[in-house]
């Protein structure tokens, strides 16, 4: 027997009895930033790839929604600051070895830009529009014309803004459920899938709605490839490993995650739109909405899970 | 210059005086601690054996919680001592996800804090409120560059372990064994 107690009493406000330094701000901002990484990321790649006419719902009319995900994640991050008046401080100043250094700047650099994306294309939503004031009107031009080089500089930053926070996550070598490579592609994906069942609702042909939901698919796979590695990993490493797994395979965790996030979250939309692409009569909305549910909640799981995971006592 | 402390397991009774010492010097916000002491028992009855520590910060030379500052609010300073400066902390609470010994804390001011090793102490030629407090005189602070340090002494003269080695942080708090 080995027992190991913290004998003077300690109590320390969100460290004590466990990790409860990040609350729900956190989990919602991961899942806003990823879902707007992912309709970004597809709607420069299709920009890159010269199929834009074709792809007109993800590339032209999916993204208004991304400045507003961004701003409402960003207020969530704000909010859970503990010392509010000193968030410019964050812009002071990069620190390459800190993933959240990265993010505070990608976010800077991204939601501008996604901005001027919404504003290049406004005419899609409001035909009649028009830039009245002389300087709107040259920068108009100025995307317009250089829409390529935004394309480019777009997809970059959002696999940076998808993948980043899963890196933020796996650099925390104190928490041992977050401590794996295998989070940051996991983010990924779930923010391009995410992405992905959210462009289907916009789409404005039955072949985006089809490659889409083939992509988001093919993205489901990969996420459970990723998953059932990550616990394979998880359970061949060291004992905190095995314990952190263990919170998830007859832990606490078990019946939230495997419920929520694996079979709400990607099986059960996976067969809905195996069976929309096999032309039986699925609402759109519904995979859309539980794949959509299973990001969050993964994003949640495993933000709770991770504070929870730990080395001592 | 690499300040470290050394603690004897063998004398430490858990008295707690560290405890309060620090919070005394340092100001520390009721219902917070910046050391605490740990007791860990290992056997069956009647075999046991029982350790007790007082841990802290370990000011680490790989410090987790340094490479994770987003502001560069959490930082070394002479002799690897790792410290929080308050007006550029904004309060993430990245540092303290990252620290495997649990050191640090949010203080109700916003930012974060947590054991200093007395800096202020040390700039005026004393050690730590808690070394200089201990009734079994079982803590040793100093310089592990000086040859002739407390430190360098006993660690030459005595088995020593740091915790959670495997964390990869380097700790510089060493327990007597």
């Amino acid at each position: 027997m080995r027992e190991e107690l913290i004998t003077s009493g300690r109590m320390n406000a969100n460290i004590d009895p466990y990790l409860e330094i990040w609350h729900w701000h956190i989990p919602l901002y991961l899942f806003l930033g990823g879902l707007a990484a992912g309709i970004l990321f597809f709607a420069s790649l299709y920009v890159i790839l010269g199929r834009e006419s074709d792809y007109s719902g993800a590339v032209r009319r999916a993204p208004i929604i991304v400045p507003f995900l961004l701003v409402i994640g960003l207020g969530a991050l704000f909010l859970d600051l503990r010392h509010k008046l000193y968030f410019w401080q964050l812009y002071t100043t990069i620190k390459l070895e800190s993933p959240m250094s990265w993010g505070a700047w990608t976010l800077m650099a991204i939601t501008p830009i996604s901005i001027i994306w919404v504003a290049i294309h406004i005419q899609e939503f409001f035909p009649k529009w028009q830039w009245k004031n002389v300087i709107l009107v040259e920068m108009n031009d100025f995307f317009t014309k250089n829409k390529l080089s935004l394309a480019w500089i777009t997809v970059i930053l959002s696999v940076i803004l998808g993948i980043y926070t899963g890196i933020l996550f796996s650099a925390f070598n104190a928490r041992p459920l977050w401590n794996t490579s295998i989070l940051g592609p996991l983010f990924l994906a779930s923010g391009l899938s995410a992405g992905a069942a959210v462009i289907i609702l916009f789409a404005q042909s039955k072949k985006e709605r089809q490659i889409f939901a083939k992509i988001d698919l093919m993205l489901i796979g990969i996420e459970l490839f990723l998953i059932i590695h990550m616990f394979m990993g998880f359970r061949a490493s060291t004992q905190v490993q095995i314990e952190a797994a263990d919170l998830f395979l007859g832990g606490p965790y078990t019946a939230p995650f495997w419920i929520f996030v694996v079979v709400l979250g990607m099986l059960v939309p996976a067969v809905l739109e195996i069976m929309e692409l096999r032309h039986k009569k699925i609402p759109v909305f519904l995979p859309v909405a539980l794949v959509l549910f299973g990001s969050l909640m993964l994003r949640f799981i495993i933000a709770y899970a991770g504070q929870f995971s730990r080395w001592l006592y | 210059m690499r300040y470290a402390m050394a603690i004897d397991t063998k004398k430490c009774v858990g008295c707690s005086d560290c405890v309060v010492a620090c919070q005394t010097e340092n100001d520390v916000p009721i219902g917070y601690c910046r050391d605490w002491i740990v007791e860990r028992t290992d056997g069956t009855y009647p075999q046991l054996e029982i350790e007790i520590r007082s841990e802290r910060c370990n000011h680490c030379d790989n410090s987790p919680c340094v490479r994770c500052c987003p502001t560069g609010a959490s930082h070394y300073i002479e002799g690897g001592i790792v410290k929080v400066t308050p007006h550029k902390c904004i309060g993430c609470g990245a540092c303290i996800a990252s620290c495997p010994y649990d050191a640090r804390y949010s203080h109700p001011d916003g930012y974060v804090d947590k054991c200093t090793f007395c800096d202020h102490l040390i700039a005026l030629g004393e050690g730590p409120a808690c070394v200089a407090v201990c009734p079994t005189k079982c803590m040793y602070f100093g310089d592990l560059d000086d040859p002739n340090s407390d430190v360098s002494n006993v660690l030459k003269k005595r088995k020593y372990k740091s915790l959670i080695p495997e964390a990869g942080t380097k700790p510089q708090v060493f327990y007597l064994i």
